[in-house]
């Protein structure tokens, strides 16, 4: 074959379906292309990840739950009547999972406009910002899923679960990451520079909700005027269901569907603003 | 076997065609209203100094930046409105390299296939032949992160052919690479332009636009100074040829006025007098006929540079 043939096979070998038919394609299943090459790409620093997955769970449930949990169960005051470690054990997997959601929505969000132009690559191709956006949230709800599996793997074995339910401890931690992570997608994705403001969100709203949120101890332990810390926070919402499903704490149907709305409705607000946000920045 | 010779994108008008377009921010005019039709398989050059509007119009092709009046057309269709199907059509090289640095090289043009929907067995066949005529076989599998510049300027090209796509848009696709890294470039876009890829490109390289423009625009402020092939540009804006002289910094201005009936045109710089004629040798001797004796004297043939700076000015735009 000819060097000329070779050309004209790379410029039109005719095996490439239409400009038509990509776009169609790229309508429709946009969303899942951006997290398939997302997926893709984490596999620089997956292996990392999960071994920080595995090894973080275990210091703290050895920490929190053998450590401290000896003092509080000899004190006969466990909170939820359960071992200490069965009651921190949720709370822990919920607001590793939040903290998660927000190291992927801060410095990743700011790289990808500005630092490394990763979401300027996908914008030539057929993919609107809407789905580059989602995409990239979609794959922050993939790493979400991944990190809780481990945790939760690693909770049971410590036996610090009651039943199979406990395995939906993964989705409603995803969830509550996926709400806070979707709510800072869009913030970062609003600044137009990174001064002090990701250090400043990590101090004064991501530490108060991990400290005063219910993942230690009860709300209810706290003064009266710090209770709204944990009502907005995703933290609290999630930690409730997790307890729920890992040891059967009670949970009347109406708080069920309270907490669950107020993640959802966290997640659709980070959702719709974000790909707004990503629309606005990347078609300028 | 008989190879095909048809050009990869057949079309009975214009591939690209903008009439009156323009973008406007606040109180500055990006693109002022331009005109211009770019058929299947030219190679159309956008010429201008930084902020001319050449960008601006370049993401209005692609459909990722609205514009502000005027119409635009691509393959057919407007970008604005089918901005997907349009972006289905194009390559984009763009100015400044979005590689995912920590990636390998095949794993970027894997990724970048998959954002346009391609299906994964084409793109096992795909990505080999773009390598090879990247010439970054051999670095497969290394980090993009390790490449030189020029490499990955050619993956950042090889990634724009990814979707076959009949107009490839290259934004200063030669901009800080070393002249060995320039010439291969442009080789591999002239055999692109042979298959009948229609190459725009935008430029402030006047080699870059001599070498790979059949026709450009020369713009300005957001308006089109002139229009033409290189040579012809040449010949309606500049004379055949350009005499250099230097007389020392104190003396050029000085002595400008008594021999600008010398040239069609005298431009005086502070460290030399350009004297624009169609013959270069003649002046010269008229020069010393009038016991006028350069410190150094050239004379070159006029190029687009010339016709470039006549057009848009020696004043440094910020």
């Amino acid at each position: 074959m000819t060097e000329l043939a070779d050309l004209h096979r790379l410029a039109r070998s005719g095996t490439a379906p239409s400009p038509q038919d990509l776009a169609h394609r790229v309508r429709r299943r946009g969303i899942l292309l951006y997290v398939e090459t997302w997926l893709i790409a984490s596999k620089t620093w997956a292996a990392s990840l999960a071994i920080v997955g595995i090894v973080e769970p275990i210091a703290y449930l050895v920490a929190l739950g053998w450590g401290l949990g000896t003092l509080v169960d000899d004190g006969g005051r466990s909170p939820g009547g359960v071992p200490y470690l069965m009651y921190v054990g949720p709370g822990l997997i919920v607001a590793t999972a939040v903290m998660a959601a927000h190291q992927e929505s801060t410095y990743p969000i700011m790289a990808g406009f500005k630092w490394r132009r990763l979401f300027h690559g996908p914008r030539a191709t057929p993919l609107t910002p809407t789905q580059i956006g989602l995409g990239q949230i979609g794959g922050t709800l993939m790493r979400l899923l991944g990190q809780t599996s481990l945790f939760w793997l690693v909770l049971v074995a410590f036996g610090a679960t009651r039943s199979a339910w406990s395995v939906l401890i993964v989705p409603i931690a995803a969830l509550a990451g996926l709400a806070f992570g979707a709510c800072v997608t869009a913030y970062a994705a609003g600044l137009e520079n990174e001064g002090h403001q990701f250090a400043s969100l990590q101090r004064f709203v991501v530490m108060p909700m991990f400290l005063f949120a219910g993942t230690f101890f009860p709300l209810s332990e706290l003064p009266g005027y710090l209770h709204w810390i944990g009502w907005l926070s995703p933290i609290w919402h999630g930690t409730e269901l997790a307890r729920a499903a890992s040891y059967g704490a009670h949970l009347a149907p109406s708080s069920v569907a309270l907490h669950l709305s107020v993640l959802l409705a966290y997640a659709a607000l980070g959702l719709v603003v974000s790909a707004r946000r990503f629309e606005r920045r990347l078609t300028r | 076997m008989p190879e095909r010779h048809t050009a990869p994108f057949v079309a009975a008008g214009p591939v690209i065609s903008a009439r009156g377009l323009s973008k406007v921010y606040g109180e500055l005019r990006a693109v002022d209203g331009i005109d211009f039709d770019i058929a299947p398989g030219e190679s159309f050059g956008l010429l201008g100094p930084n902020g001319a509007g050449k960008s601006t119009t370049m993401r209005m092709l692609g459909g990722t930046l609205g514009r502000t009046g005027g119409e635009l057309t691509v393959a057919g269709l407007d970008p604005e409105q089918e901005g997907p199907t349009v972006r289905a059509h194009l390559g984009v090289v763009p100015q400044q390299d979005n590689l995912d640095d920590e990636l390998s090289v095949r794993d970027n043009l894997y990724i970048y296939g998959r954002y346009f929907g391609l299906p994964r067995g084409y793109l096992k066949d795909k990505i080999p032949q773009l390598l090879e005529f990247a010439q970054l076989t051999d670095k497969a599998k290394s980090k993009v992160d390790d490449l030189s510049g020029g490499m990955k300027r050619r993956l950042t090209i090889a990634r724009s052919l990814i979707n076959e796509p009949s107009v490839l848009l290259l934004d200063e696709p030669t901009t800080g690479l070393d002249p060995q890294a320039r010439h291969t470039l442009w080789d591999k876009l002239f055999r692109l332009k042979e298959v009948g890829v229609t190459l725009v490109v935008t430029t402030h390289f006047m080699d870059e636009a001599e070498q790979l423009c059949d026709r450009l625009i020369v713009v300005d402020h957001g308006r089109i100074k002139a229009e033409g092939s290189p040579r012809g540009l040449i010949a309606e804006h500049s004379t055949r040829e350009v005499v250099e002289v230097r007389f020392g910094a104190d003396r050029n201005a000085e002595l400008a006025p008594r021999i600008r009936d010398l040239a069609e045109r005298i431009e005086v710089l502070p460290d030399r007098l350009l004297l624009y004629s169609d013959h270069g040798e003649t002046v010269l001797e008229a020069l010393a006929a009038r016991d006028l004796h350069p410190v150094t004297s050239l004379v070159r043939r006029s190029s687009l540079e010339d016709v470039f700076l006549r057009l848009t000015g020696r004043s440094l735009v910020d």
